[in-house]
């Protein structure tokens, strides 16, 4: 009885911080369109959720695996700058155009990927879970440190040359790039395929069941192994899109460029509910927006974006762990 | 030569013995229950049968050759398909997603919705509930579904762990009916049960098992009245 007063008053006090919060950012976009006029916060919010479309690239990688192997693979974000840098090849050495730049640095991401995996996360699988934390830490370090050698892409900042001119129009005073039309458009398009594949075809319907249940997987006949190395593909794939579509949105490239947007994603994909394909998604889209409008408004911003990002994950894991669109983790019989 | 073979299987879990000498086998077409109590080692049998077990010592011999070394995955495509305890019901997958995993190892298209036919015959609360996601239904009806499941992938030896487990008197009276139906229809069928009355009524032979060994065999009539098995299981 005591247990039950004490839980109903807990999700009272729960609900009064989201309230205050949802109050709060009421309060302060009211204050921001005040301030600088609609125009230029609209112009805020689109370059926020361009942003976000990128970190969503990365953060259903995370998710995905996370799903199947409970595994925070932190080496994605590494795997998303090789897909920048194998575009940077493919289209300033060698004059590729962009479509075949970009499918090359997916299919060079979803090899890195599944080797990874196989090499240093499979043989960890039945080792406690703390040991391929740290192993895909350290994959994550050596990827970053093996490409910055001057053999291999080189310790400093390239630029990089976009495949296409830039073209700005103006809408009614708010800026719109060709870039974010085909960041939006390629990310949807990319999204709606993931969709289809994780719904509709036989491999991506045993996804969803390796994810469920391994044994009950195993005994349908599935190859649990193959299973895993797909969804490192698919993950990797995507995130080698979205290293390219980075590059191209911010065109310096560094091996170290993979960090930053590694972890907002997966403050996203923590934000979204990790396990969650949805949450992935929406996750990401208030984390880029987020991001641009603290470096929009707020004194010292962009000092203060990074920051932003790691008090959400951290308000994320006091309030609510399970993120907005986790179920809470079922108990175990 | 006997559909599958176990001889003097020893099982580990690390350095628990779970299994330590258990033989008995099946002919083609009997259906053959494995009783015993809690931890005598009954569903560990039916995870190395599986594959997703490792024996120490002992073999596992399936129409002849030996399967300790097979993958899971080979074992299903080879005729031995697994029901497992607690059902494990893909809970966010809809019925007929579940059925269709459950016909994983096959390729061809109208055969497997031939048998998902006979499937939705021998259970029609199925079929009036495709749509519905696995974790949805009502405890008969998911062992219904793991049933129909582990028929999808038309097996030759269909092995069921606990099938009436927690379920009402009622329906542990249809699920084996079915199961008799299943056997009925050319299926052998290995039954491992803790509601050992049930079981040895609808098996044509049977063995006990205690600790990880088997201490008993016979015609599952017999060990029905045997007065040992009475006292120790039918209570």
């Amino acid at each position: 009885m005591k247990v039950l007063i004490l839980k109903n008053s807990l999700r009272t006090l729960v609900w009064a911080i989201y309230a205050a919060l949802a109050f709060g950012l009421l309060w302060g976009i009211v204050a921001l369109v005040r301030m600088n006029g609609p125009i230029f916060f609209i112009q805020a919010i689109i370059d926020g959720l361009r942003l976000g479309f990128m970190y969503a690239l990365i953060a259903l990688g995370y998710t995905m695996v996370y799903g199947i192997v409970r595994l925070i693979n932190f080496a994605h974000g590494d795997v998303f700058m090789v897909g920048a840098f194998t575009s940077f090849y493919a289209i300033t050495r060698y004059n590729w155009s962009f479509v075949p730049a970009i499918l090359l640095a997916m299919l060079i991401c979803t090899v890195l990927n599944v080797v990874i995996e196989r090499v240093a996360y499979k043989p960890l699988r039945n080792a406690p879970r703390i040991a391929s934390l740290i192993t895909a830490i350290g994959v994550s370090f050596f990827l970053e440190y093996f490409t910055a050698l001057s053999f291999v892409f080189g310790p400093d900042f390239i630029t990089y040359r976009r495949p296409f001119p830039v073209e700005v129009w103006n809408v009614g005073g708010i800026l719109i790039t060709n870039i974010t039309v085909i960041i939006v458009g390629i990310t949807l398009a990319l999204l709606l395929s993931l969709q289809y594949i994780i719904r509709r075809t036989k491999i991506g319907k045993a996804m969803r069941a390796t994810a469920l249940d391994k044994s009950a997987a195993r005994l349908m006949g599935i190859n649990v192994d193959g299973v895993i190395s797909f969804t490192f593909a698919l993950g990797a794939a995507l995130a080698g899109a979205g290293g390219v579509l980075y590059a191209i949105a911010f065109p310096q490239i560094l091996t170290f460029m993979g960090i930053m947007p590694g972890l907002k994603a997966f403050v996203a994909a923590v934000l979204g509910g990790i396990g969650s394909i949805p949450g992935a998604f929406v996750g990401s889209l208030l984390m880029g927006t987020t991001d641009v409008l603290v470096v929009s408004f707020m004194p010292m911003g962009s000092r203060l974006r990074d920051l932003i990002a790691f008090l959400i994950l951290i308000l994320v894991f006091l309030i609510k762990p399970t993120g907005i669109f986790g179920e809470p983790q079922a108990e175990k019989v | 030569m006997p559909l599958l073979q176990v001889e003097d299987l020893h099982v580990a879990y690390g350095a628990i013995r779970a299994i330590q000498g258990i033989s008995f086998h099946i002919e083609a077409g009997e259906i053959v229950t494995l009783i015993g109590a809690n931890g005598a080692g009954k569903s560990t049998t039916l995870r190395t049968v599986s594959g997703l077990l490792r024996p120490m010592q002992g073999d596992v011999l399936y129409q002849g050759r030996s399967i300790t070394r097979t993958s899971p995955e080979r074992i299903v495509k080879m005729g031995i398909s697994q029901v497992p305890e607690g059902r494990l019901i893909f809970s966010s997958l809809t019925v007929l997603e579940n059925l269709e995993m459950g016909a994983y190892t096959r390729k061809d298209k109208n055969e497997i919705r031939d048998t998902m036919k006979q499937v939705f015959t021998s259970f029609p609360r199925l079929e009036e509930r495709r749509t519905q996601l696995g974790g949805t239904l009502s405890g008969g009806e998911q062992q219904m579904l793991a049933m129909g499941r582990g028929l999808m992938s038309r097996p030759r030896l269909l092995l069921l762990d606990e099938p009436s487990m927690g379920l009402a008197p009622i329906l542990v009276d249809e699920i084996f009916e079915i199961i008799k139906t299943i056997n009925a229809q050319g299926t052998s069928i290995l039954l491992v049960e803790q509601n050992a009355a049930m079981a040895l009524s609808v098996a044509d032979r049977a063995y006990v098992l205690e600790t990880g060994r088997t201490v008993l065999e016979g015609d599952a009539k017999e060990l029905l009245h045997n007065p040992e098995v009475r006292e120790a299981y039918l209570g």
